[in-house]
């Protein structure tokens, strides 16, 4: 069980959450995830990127975006409420080395879990650049903490409201044909981002670190649905990443896999929302009275 | 043999109980060995292949009496030797055979801890009833006294009755210890550690409590109520429980014994490291490891598909490829989610299947169909990455290997098709490496198996594991077994402590 201790709308779907869990705090390393559920019994198991962790508070930052029924709810949760499964720190922490210079690439919601690597990439001596996008300005999050640790910002949209308009890989691809070249790039974002930040920095020959966040259940290696083909070889994420080589990924599988549950979820999901909408009939009714 | 409804079952006991109780003094071994066999009562297999519901109902007093004068009361005992805790079986089963039924679960209970879940779980066939002397006679195991049967019977009707003690707890004497693991083997290293009055947490890495027997074994097979009454107990006996701590992760092993106070540490991690066959199409989306379907219909309760949030696949044909337990409970939890076919499919024959005799008979009467000296070559796929088929080799069976099972081998050109949507992965599992992968000083074999000695202790001080972890994936009770033998080996080193502790105060 863990308390929220600390809620924040960031944009029109996307959340901040500070969770009171001292032990994940104490252990948990940049790239880490948890896995929570909103309901002990019937919930769904969801995994996290631990975005930030506070030790003298025992706390650790999570940052969501409502994409289905186990977002939904706990965007609805509130400050003082138990989140009553939370379970980590999980997966392995990224590897920071001083590697020169860095480029770091956040899509979206993906901007969250770079934080912590960027952050500790830079506290290793690296040069780092930042890549943040996002599909217009309202859906952009943490420019301000990514401003506070790059040595370069670049902030791009899809529609061109805030910063270039352009892909996060068009200034990636500027960056790798630029001498120095970037001595390794991290990438976290939608999955279709990621593969085609690998595919740009390929003929470049640098090495592209991607997270992955596929279905999970455990988190601890027992079921295998977080399996991906990674250089022709099965990969648990939960256990053997999340990170891994971005040349070797295969994302054609792993957005197939991705979508397993989809019309199950969908229609879960629908079913919540018109559940809800009648409560909030419900309430108004009742006020009316 | 073909299902019999339980109202016939229990009147054709009730036939055999007035012939044969009021004279139960006299009846000569000639005539127990002529009784039949009293069949396990179950739920009719049309309606229960689409319910969670328990399958088997259990004996009624009268069948438990009538099962119990079977048994010869021979004087090799080779049950006792062939039960992995060696249970009095003679003893409990004459106490059933005469209706001193508390008698009966009081003499099991000397020797194992969980006899409602073993009785439901055990491979009897291969253990205590491989060797029963009635079953000699007729020289098939099928006529063995029904050992389980009646171990179930006499732990359920306790437990109905609210006959269950808690165990008595001797006065604290500050030691704690850490149990990693809520399986069968940590459970039991729980009870009997607390029992000597040394504080003890449970760390689970889940959010509910059992191992296997939550996540894996069906409700129909083994109802979540009967291991929460387990769980129960330890509650009640002052056991610490702490859920959703993953060791090695949350904490390291080494931390709770260095900082955290603890004195010793039972690793029973279990074998949850599922393989998958290596072979194309394993990644398509309709290919699950039987744990993850299991464990989503069960310990998530994708089952009640109203109320729960965790999804599970609509499927219509399924395959599953294995012939073990689990195995089976995925085939048959297939069906109750709504499957409209399922094949089990396996490389050998009947004859090889590790699977319970039982298990296989239940899945056989619900539908099931199972292809022996079949394989899965390849699973194909469309090209949204779904599952459309498999494509199957037929074996034939050549010499027996080392293990002294007639090997089987693929038979050239035998290809062929089976369309479906879904396949189950049950071929086995290895060990889950989250403790020894954290742990350096702790050995493992190169299976990833935890070494552990004849007393359960491993390479690291004060660090005792067992069940599947140390035996690989094995049974309920072997890792029962495992932990009582840690347990007695903890016990007697934190005794050994406090009567120098003593000792050195006195001085
Ligand atoms: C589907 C299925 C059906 C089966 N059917 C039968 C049967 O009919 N009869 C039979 O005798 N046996 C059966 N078995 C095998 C039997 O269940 C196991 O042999 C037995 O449960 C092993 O017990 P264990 O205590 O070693 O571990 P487990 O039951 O595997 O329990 C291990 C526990 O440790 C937890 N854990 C793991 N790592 C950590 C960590 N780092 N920190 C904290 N907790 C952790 C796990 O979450 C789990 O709860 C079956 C197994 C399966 C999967
Ligand atoms: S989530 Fe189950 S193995 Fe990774």
């Amino acid at each position: 069980m863990s308390k929220i201790i600390y809620k924040e709308k960031l944009s029109d779907n996307v959340y901040k959450m500070r969770l009171e869990a001292p032990l994940i705090a104490t252990e948990r390393k940049a790239g880490q995830f948890i896995i929570l559920q909103v309901d002990e019994d019937y919930g769904e198991r969801i995994p996290l990127t631990i975005a930030d962790a506070d030790t003298e508070e025992g706390s650790i930052t999570i940052i969501f975006q409502v994409v289905g029924l186990t977002t939904d709810e706990l965007s609805r949760m509130n400050v003082g409420d138990d989140i009553p499964v939370l379970v980590g720190p999980l997966g392995n922490p990224t590897n920071i080395e001083n590697f020169g210079t860095v480029v770091c690439v956040g899509g979206g919601i993906g901007v969250a879990p770079m934080h912590p690597i960027a952050q500790a990439l830079k506290a290793a001596g690296n040069k780092v650049i930042i890549i943040m996008g996002a599909r217009n300005k309202e859906l952009l999050i943490m420019e301000d903490e990514m401003e506070k640790i790059a040595d370069e910002l670049i902030v791009v949209t899809d529609d061109g409201s805030y910063g270039r308009k352009a892909l996060v890989t068009e200034p990636l691809k500027e960056l790798c044909e630029k001498e120095p070249k970037p001595n390794i790039v991290f990438a976290i974002g939608p999955p279709i981002m990621m593969k085609f930040c690998a595919l740009t920095t390929k003929p470049y020959n640098i090495y592209t670190e991607v997270s992955l966040n596929t279905i999970m259940v455990d988190g601890t290696g027992m079921c295998g649905g977080c399996r991906v083909n990674v250089g022709n070889q099965v990969k648990f994420v939960c256990v053997d990443g999340p990170e891994f080589d971005g040349h070797l990924v295969d994302f054609d599988n792993m957005m197939a896999r991705l979508s397993e549950f989809k019309d199950i979820e969908k229609e879960k999901y629908q079913c919540y929302i018109d559940l809800m909408a009648e409560a909030k009939i419900a309430e108004n009714e009742s006020k009316e009275d | 043999m073909s299902f019999q409804a339980p109202e016939e079952l229990s009147k054709k006991a009730h036939e055999l109980y007035e012939q044969y109780i009021p004279k139960i003094d006299e009846i000569k071994v000639k005539e127990r060995i002529r009784i039949p066999v009293q069949e396990m009562p179950a739920q009719d297999p049309h309606v229960r292949c689409r319910n969670l519901e328990e399958v088997a109902i259990g004996y009624t007093a009268e069948e438990a009496q009538i099962e119990a004068i079977r048994c010869i009361q021979c004087p090799t005992q080779n049950c006792v030797s062939d039960c992995p805790v060696n249970i009095n079986i003679p003893l409990f089963i004459e106490h059933t055979a005469y209706g001193r039924f508390q008698d009966a679960i009081n003499v099991i209970k000397e020797a194992s801890l969980l006899p409602a879940i073993c009785g439901r779980v055990c491979p009897q066939e291969t253990q205590c009833q491989l060797n029963c002397s009635v079953g000699k006679v007729f020289k098939t195991v099928d006529k063995s006294v029904s050992i389980g049967r009646l171990e179930r019977f006499v732990a359920d009707l306790e437990r109905e009755k609210g006959n269950v003690q808690i165990p008595d707890v001797k006065p604290e004497t500050g030691k704690k210890v850490a149990v990693v693991g809520s399986g069968p083997a940590g459970l039991v290293v729980a009870a009997d550690v607390r029992r000597e009055g040394h504080h003890v947490t449970i760390f689970e890495a889940f959010h509910k409590l059992g191992g296997v027997m939550r996540y894996g074994i069906p409700e129909f097979r083994l109802p979540n109520e009967i291991v929460d009454e387990e769980i129960d107990t330890l509650r009640k006996m002052g056991v610490e429980i702490r859920t959703n701590f993953v060791v090695g992760k949350t904490r390291k092993l080494a931390d709770l014994l260095e900082k955290d106070g603890y004195d010793a540490a039972f690793v029973g991690t279990g074998a949850g490291l599922p393989i998958f066959m290596g072979i194309e199409g394993e990644n398509l989306v309709g290919v699950f490891s039987a744990n993850e379907y299991l464990t989503r219909a069960n310990l998530m309760r994708a089952f009640d598909k109203k109320h729960a949030d965790t999804p599970i696949y609509n499927s219509k044909i399924v395959a599953v490829l294995g012939g073990g337990n689990v195995a089976m409970d995925s085939a048959r939890m297939a069906l109750r989610l709504g499957a409209e076919k399922v094949y089990v499919v396996y490389r050998r024959t009947e004859k090889e299947m590790p699977a319970r005799t039982e298990e296989v008979q239940h899945a056989k009467e619900e539908g099931v169909e199972f292809l022996f000296l079949q394989n899965a070559k390849r699973i194909l796929g469309d090209e949204k990455s779904r599952v459309t088929g498999i494509e199957c080799l037929r074996y034939e069976l050549g010499e027996p290997d080392a293990s002294g099972r007639r090997r089987p081998i693929a038979i050239p050109g035998s290809e062929f098709v089976i369309d479906l949507d879904t396949v189950i992965v049950a071929i086995g599992n290895s060990s889950n490496p989250l403790i020894s992968s954290t742990t350096p000083q702790i050995k493992t074999n190169k299976w990833g198996n935890i070494i552990a000695d004849e007393n359960q202790k491993t390479s690291m001080d004060r660090v005792f594991a067992g069940g599947d972890i140390v035996l690989g994936a094995a049974t309920v009770i072997l890792a029962m077994g495992e932990g009582r033998k840690a347990a007695a080996t903890i016990n007697e080193l934190l005794a050994k402590e406090i009567e120098e502790e003593k000792l050195k105060k006195v001085n």
